[in-house]
């Protein structure tokens, strides 16, 4: 049956705040989930004019061109302290860090702990795709037990590589952060839930608040040699387990 | 003579580490010396040797430091902003006279920069980086194989003058692939016991490796001893290549890639009747300042070319102060001079 | 001799690994040679290519403003190299996706189905080996049995021991394809 296009209902649009920029991302790459996401969070809580993103060092360093708010590309590491400097300099602005797992829970260790102990109020959108996607599919500090990395070609082995790091755990331990959860997105399900846990990590900031980190398993296709639908349910399987997702602090 | 391969810069650099019996190697992954530390995290563990990937540059210079201070052949590799971060490192490296060998596979800057080769690490490199007054030996291979040589005489370096060494390379260097016979491995049982290292007071008076003094005068002499150092390093280990100045009129100075992309313009040149010729400095620093002081005295016109600003350019007009013209041509943010670029600045100057 | 070569296409053709066994069969051929790649994440989906320079002296430089010869994958690598191929120089160009032709007078230019006669080679995996069979049959600078081996050489090297037989028939008949 023919359909008049003026009788159609709009029912799903590209969010406001994403722009046309083209994709870096690999097909079957969380990342662009997420950040559309975040640009629909944006449109929601109408916030695009006074928001600043801070954009990691990984394959989201591009991350100032998806949205259509103020950015600032920061050094490897150092987002959630560049996210602080914004914030303490103006509080009224809505302050968001993009970081990989390699930038957050690696290199940015003290930066990212002592932002989340000095409650500092921003969000935090923390990917844990278990590996280095943007240098070449390195070992993370997030990586599996046994996962075949190209700097643990044998498999992560906890004797000299150490184990998972659960980097939302330890700030879970602070007395500060105000929200602490892990998502993840490889269904319709958790992506509306994680969809729901990223509003209310900008809602709680929007409210001053204070500190709200939300860590998505992310997958990476790429250099987990995988195809995006077997990544996926690697996430759902094997990943998870090491990851257990839900809330770990909501004093929201 | 050994077996040619055709390898890339960045796995010979790490193949001539653990021929030059490097035992602990501690890198974070940045592009584009990615497969060197890729080359180490396969071969380091089979040779029961350590590979740490380390949570951050700063952890990794630091666990050099460590390693370095335990007496062992220990090196760490990055590329420029990485470089940055192992500064402070450096400086208590060098403060404490301990041997290390440090590779940066520069890529443009400043910032994040990219990853297309450059060379705007110069000052960065032979000025001292770090905070004080110290000098490391700053190595520029401008081939795949000379990489592995001079890789080598880093770790000799090292040692005999204890301190830290450079070996300054770019990303095209290390993503290149040229036929290489790799250097003989060094047996490291031969290699002198280090009388000063922290390895256990078992029958001696205990070690102590620090880089301070809170009483002025003897940090001066402490100092002073680095500047004894550094003067028999400048005395001794001066190395440069000159190509075909014999009979030039005009010359180019330039190291690393940048000098072999001028081999090829000397030939150019020459081909249309412009004698060209090359001086090369092998060692960044010491910087070759008394051989381009004499070769200036016989050549008018010395142009420099540089992956940078001029960085190197600045070394050049000391050590030729206005004995000749000192014209300038550098390319910036990963952009290479290209043999035909190169030649038509020659041929601005030339005659 | 003098030859250099750009191998031009997207990402994911085997342009870096034609060039790696171009470089490696000059060696095994007792020449000198660099192998140059353009590396960075540009080769994500996007267009990747490497120079190769063989000489029977020391190479100078890797890169080359004028190479004397182009292989062209894809229409964007003809866009951007065409013009810088040296007077004389060599064109091979992929006519199962390009459908224009060369802008070049003072080239010789060559325009096989490369795709296509990968899959008749067995699959289209192998239009990277059908191009450099197809080159070194018009340049004749090393002989196809030396490319054979070092092909050999260089998947062992990578791990891609089962691609070796596919390879070498490519390798023939892009050899067979061109005449001259
Ligand atoms: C100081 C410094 N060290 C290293 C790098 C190289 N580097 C770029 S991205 C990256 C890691 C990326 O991994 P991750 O943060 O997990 O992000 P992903 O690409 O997986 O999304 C590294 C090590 C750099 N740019 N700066
Ligand atoms: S490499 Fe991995 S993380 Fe990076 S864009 Fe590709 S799939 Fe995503
Ligand atoms: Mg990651």
């Amino acid at each position: 049956m023919p359909v008049d296009v003026q009788d159609m209902q709009k029912i799903f649009a590209r969010p406001d705040s994403l722009t046309d920029a083209k994709s870096t991302y690999c097909p079957g790459c969380h990342h662009g989930i997420l950040t559309r996401i975040i640009a629909q969070t944006i449109d929601e809580l109408g916030i695009a004019e006074r928001t600043v993103g801070i954009a990691p060092v990984g394959c989201a360093v591009f991350a100032y061109r998806w949205y259509r708010c103020d950015a600032i590309q920061a050094a490897h590491g150092r987002a959630s302290a560049v996210a602080t400097g914004v914030k303490r300099a103006d509080p009224n602005l809505i302050v968001f860090s993009y970081q990989g797992d390699g930038d957050f829970a690696s290199i940015g260790t003290a930066e990212s702990i002592h932002a989340a102990n000095r409650g500092e109020n921003i969000t935090v959108i923390f990917v844990n795709n278990q590996v280095y996607g943007m240098t070449g599919g390195e070992m993370a500090p997030t990586s599996l037990v046994g996962q075949k990395t190209t700097t643990t070609p044998q498999g992560r082995d906890p004797k000299l590589f150490g184990y998972p790091i659960r980097f939302s755990e330890m700030i879970a331990q602070l007395e500060a952060p105000v929200y602490v959860t892990r998502q993840a997105l490889y269904d319709t399900k958790h992506i509306k839930e994680a969809t729901k846990a990223i509003k209310k990590a900008f809602t709680n900031q929007v409210e001053k608040k204070g500190y709200s980190l939300v860590e998505v398993l992310a997958a990476c296709p790429t250099n987990w040699k995988m195809k995006p639908i077997d990544a996926n349910i690697h996430i759902a399987k094997v990943v998870k387990k090491t990851y257990q997702l839900g809330d770990l602090v909501n004093r929201g | 003579m050994g077996e040619r391969l055709l390898l890339r810069g960045n796995e010979v650099i790490a193949e001539a580490a653990i021929r030059a019996g490097c035992q602990c190697y501690f890198a974070y992954p940045i592009t584009p010396q990615a497969e060197l530390l890729q080359h180490m995290a396969v071969n380091m563990p089979r040779l029961g040797r350590t590979f740490v990937q380390a949570e951050s540059e700063l952890a990794a210079i630091n666990m050099v430091y460590g390693a370095a201070s335990a007496g062992v052949r220990t090196m760490t590799s990055s590329s420029s902003p990485g470089i940055s971060l192992k500064q402070e490192g450096i400086s208590y490296l060098a403060g404490s006279s301990l041997p290390a060998v440090i590779v940066n596979i520069v890529r443009g800057g400043p910032g994040l920069g990219d990853i297309a080769p450059s060379q705007c690490d110069y000052f960065q490199a032979t000025k001292g980086g770090g905070h004080g007054d110290y000098h490391m030996i700053v190595l520029g291979p401008s081939t795949v194989p000379e990489a592995g040589q001079l890789t080598m005489l880093a770790f000799e370096l090292a040692d005999r003058y204890c301190t830290p060494v450079m070996l300054l390379a770019d990303g095209m260097l290390g993503q290149m692939m040229e036929p290489v016979e790799l250097p003989k491995p060094i047996e490291i049982g031969s290699l002198p016991k280090k009388e000063w290292a922290t390895d256990g007071a078992k029958g001696r008076d205990p070690n102590i490796v620090l880089s301070f003094d809170l009483d002025p005068e003897v940090l001066k002499q402490m100092n002073l001893i680095l500047q004894k150092r550094y003067r028999q390093i400048e005395a001794k280990e001066v190395r440069y290549e000159e190509t075909a100045t014999g009979d030039a009129d005009i010359a180019i100075v330039a190291y690393g890639t940048v000098a072999r992309i001028a081999k090829t313009v000397v030939k150019m040149a020459r081909a249309e009747g412009i004698k060209l010729g090359l001086f090369r400095p092998i060692t960044l620093w010491p910087f070759p300042s008394q051989a381009l002081r004499k070769l200036s005295e016989k050549i008018a016109m010395v142009l420099t070319v540089e992956m940078s600003a001029g960085q190197m350019w600045e070394d050049v007009r000391l050590a030729i102060a206005e004995q000749a013209e000192t014209p300038f041509y550098g390319e910036m943010g990963g952009v290479i001079p290209t043999p035909q670029r190169i030649l038509s600045e020659v041929k601005k100057h030339a005659g | 001799m003098d030859n250099s070569v750009v191998i031009a296409g997207f990402g994911g053709q085997g342009v870096i690994l034609a060039g790696k066994i171009l470089a490696q069969a000059g060696m095994n051929h007792g020449l000198e040679v660099t192998w140059l790649p353009s590396y960075g994440p540009e080769m994500r989906g996007g267009t990747a290519n490497c120079t190769v320079v063989l000489s029977n002296d020391p190479v100078g430089s890797p890169i080359v403003d004028s190479p004397t010869g182009l292989i062209a994958l894809n229409l964007p690598s003809l866009d951007k190299f065409e013009p810088t191929v040296a007077a004389n120089g060599v064109i091979i160009m992929n006519s199962s996706l390009i459908q224009r032709r060369t802008k070049r007078k003072d080239v010789r230019s060559f325009s096989p189905a490369l795709n296509d006669l990968a899959r008749k080679a067995g699959s289209e995996k192998a239009t990277n080996m059908i191009a450099l069979g197809a080159y070194i049959k018009v340049t004749g600078i090393i002989p196809l049995s030396t490319v054979q081996t070092a092909m050999t050489q260089m998947l062992k090297k990578e791990g891609k021991d089962k691609f070796i037989p596919l390879n070498k028939k490519a390798l023939q008949e892009g050899y067979n394809a061109l005449h001259e």
